[in-house]
């Protein structure tokens, strides 16, 4: 996972509440086996006509929101499945940072999993974001997140609020799995606790359907 | 951890299953049973194998395919859509690989993972249950902690048999009173959604209480939990009773003989303490319940059958209107309509929400003696392969069959857009899935959720249909 640390870009605005996954990456695009190449199906229904050609009223098909790196958008971004090629697709099209009032739990999650920070601020502050967000492409937005602060391109300064753990596994782009690994003896204690309790829990029941065909 | 404080259910099952807390406050938790499907582990093993980790407790994990599968025969010969096979055959390759305890789509036991997991008894009261997938939010209604997560969770929860968890807040939502007639569990949480909204339950576990879900069976408590998550809950619970005991006794991976007595000895220490408090209450009174429809793309907007489409110039304020206007064009309504003017086009009965035997006895109570209307394509997809069976014992297939109802094999099928089994666009569909979004059941398909009576009396009738019109034989 790469770190993020401070990211200046272009902003899109997405002046929509409830953005579901599935406008997000439509299911049909979840057949893939690798977390890469998800950009090009990254809001498909919304991004393309039934030909397949470009919807030109589309945010993402418009310069220089092509080349976007931020996206403000309303309440409850993310809502609907876990799937995480949600936050796949944003960074393969090369979102980084998405600013809304707030955002569906699971989506939360995800994003700081692959190194999209979430930023929550109030919805006046994302109404303000999205008009400097529609000034193009000379209107750059900075987030840092050493700081906290989301700088607008009048060089006024916004703080946000993070998870304190998070941050800092942001900032330094690492993994979880390993950080968990090394706790590995309280899970072995926790599990022969476990084992004596509801000894039901450890037995040998599925060894049957071990044998995959 | 146990003190004197009242704690709620989660709560309790929460604290049972800390391993250790951060000192930032997050929780390491640790999951018993973790259920893996093709759509959103494929990743989650890459990462395992790129790092050389292994899975660290097979018996905690079990394996299944239900997205990707086709729903007719053709499933046995292989899947045609070339990504899909690949997804399937990239999780037999993992399966395999790790050693994973894996139920194949041969088997009678295969079904969708939300259906099989309580099923198989995999999934018990008190435990903690994951898989990636929201839905998993299903599970609760055995009064386990059971919710879904993502890819990047999926690998850390084979690696580690833990997650790293904040403690959601608590939410309870009560209904009190007796189901009026023609009123499902469906309709229940059609009817909690419409009312706390898709974000009402975010950052929160909801349990539901009250004596109309003490009075559900299992099959109704599956449903209601399993739309938590249409009501942005992390997940869904409700407290184990005789009636939870006596569904899981005897299932293949229940504790046997003595270890089920003190399993439900411990079980029945789970309910929520009386004076636990709740940072959210909901409550509804039943007798206001009447037969739910959405209209919308989102599960929030849903009516009583006896509605009318809104007018979207009636939204509370612009951002409302532009949604609603978006809304009523892409379902392609008129403000004002009827909600049973609406003609349907397909009907789909199935998905993890309404697939089990009970849902399929309600749909067939219906179908039983009638004929699908002309043009009409209905379609019922038994949840495991286990429900298929036991319909078939009860001579259901042949209910839906004569009626003309096609009677398929186990999967997601019409749920989302992802097998053979899709809506084409503009087509209109009654379907007792869970989700309704723009595309969800196939690009340009339109969703009008709701209970499994409901939709098969939109197809026999072939629009949008009170189901208590045919119950008093008016159709
Ligand atoms: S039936 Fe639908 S909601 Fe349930 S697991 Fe399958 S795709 Fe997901």
């Amino acid at each position: 996972m790469d770190a993020f640390t401070t990211l200046t870009g272009i902003a899109a605005p997405l002046p929509m509440a409830n953005v579901d996954t599935d406008k997000i990456i439509p299911a049909r695009f979840l057949k893939t086996i690798a977390r890469t190449g998800l950009g090009k199906s990254l809001f498909a229904n919304l991004r393309y006509r039934e030909d397949g050609s470009e919807n030109p009223d589309f945010v993402l098909n418009q310069e220089p929101y092509r080349h976007a790196e931020i996206l403000v958008t309303h309440e409850n971004f993310g809502c609907g499945s876990s799937r995480e090629h949600a936050p796949w697709a944003l960074l393969d099209f090369g979102i980084r940072c998405v600013i809304a009032p707030d955002f569906a739990d699971i989506f939360h999650n995800n994003s700081f999993k692959n190194g999209i920070l979430p930023v929550r601020l109030p919805r006046e502050v994302c109404d303000q974001l999205m008009e400097d967000a529609r000034l193009g492409g000379n209107a750059r937005l900075t987030v840092d997140l050493e700081r906290q602060v989301v700088v607008r391109p009048n060089g006024e300064e916004i703080s946000f609020e993070i998870d304190p753990l998070r941050r800092h596994l942001l900032l330094n782009g690492l993994d979880d799995i390993g950080q968990t690994m090394q706790k590995s003896a309280s899970i072995d204690g926790f599990e022969t606790k476990q084992r004596a309790a509801q000894p039901w829990l450890y037995g040998a029941a599925q060894q049957e359907e071990r044998t995959a065909s | 951890m146990s003190g004197t404080k009242p704690r709620t259910l989660y709560d309790k099952i929460f604290d049972a299953h800390l391993v250790e807390t951060l000192p930032d406050g997050t929780a390491l938790l640790y999951i018993d049973r973790h259920l893996v499907h093709e759509v959103t582990s494929p990743q989650a093993f890459e990462g395992l194998r790129m790092a050389k980790r292994p899975v660290r407790r097979l018996e905690g994990t079990v394996a299944v395919v239900d997205h990707n599968i086709a729903t007719d025969a053709s499933r046995y010969t292989g899947i045609d859509d070339p990504e899909s096979r690949v997804q399937v055959e990239t999780l037999e390759r993992n399966v395999k690989e790790f050693n994973v305890p894996y139920i194949p789509l041969t088997d009678a036991r295969q079904g969708i993972v939300h259906v099989i997991g309580p099923e198989q008894g995999l999934s018990l009261p008190g435990m903690t249950i994951v898989c990636g997938d929201s839905h998993t939010s299903t599970h609760g209604a055995l009064g386990a902690l059971a919710f879904g997560i993502g890819t990047s969770e999926v690998e850390h929860v084979l690696a580690t048999q833990t997650l790293l968890q904040k403690r959601a807040k608590n939410m309870r939502v009560t209904v009190e009173g007796a189901l009026p007639a023609g009123c499902t569990a469906k309709d229940i949480v059609l009817a909690i959604i419409g009312k706390i909204g898709t974000a009402g339950g975010n950052g929160h576990v909801i349990e539901y209480a009250g004596s109309t879900i003490r009075a559900l069976d299992m099959a109704g408590r599956f449903s209601v939990c399993n739309m938590s998550i249409e009501a942005g809950a992390r997940a869904g619970m409700i407290a184990p009773d005789q009636t939870t005991f006596d569904y899981v006794k005897g299932r293949p991976h229940a504790p046997k003989g003595e270890y089920f007595d003190r399993a439900v000895e411990w079980w029945k220490t789970l309910p929520t303490d009386e004076g636990a408090v709740f940072d959210k209450e909901v409550f509804l009174d039943a007798a206001e319940i009447v037969p739910m429809v959405s209209w919308g793309t989102s599960p929030e907007d849903v009516l009583p059958i006896t509605g009318t489409v809104p007018n979207p110039e009636e939204g509370a304020d612009e951002a409302r209107r532009a949604q609603l206007r978006r809304m009523v064009d892409y379902m392609g309504l008129t403000p004002g309509q009827k909600l049973t003017d609406l003609k349907v086009d397909v009907v789909f009965i199935g998905s993890c929400t309404n697939s089990r035997i009970e849902d399929m006895r309600a749909a067939a109570a219906i179908a039983r003696g009638r004929r699908v209307a002309e043009g009409v394509r209905a379609m019922v997809v038994p949840g495991s392969g286990l429900v298929k069976l036991q319909a078939e014992q009860e001579g259901l297939d042949a209910v839906f069959k004569e009626a003309g109802f096609e009677w398929r094999e186990a999967g997601c099928s019409m749920c989302l857009g992802m097998n053979p089994d899709k809506l084409t666009p503009g087509q209109r569909c009654a379907s007792t899935s869970n989700r309704n979004f723009e595309g969800r059941q196939g690009p340009g398909g339109r969703t009008h959720l709701c209970s499994p009576a409901m939709a098969a009396a939109a197809a026999v009738t072939g629009r949008l249909t009170d189901v208590r019109e045919i119950a008093e034989g008016k159709h």
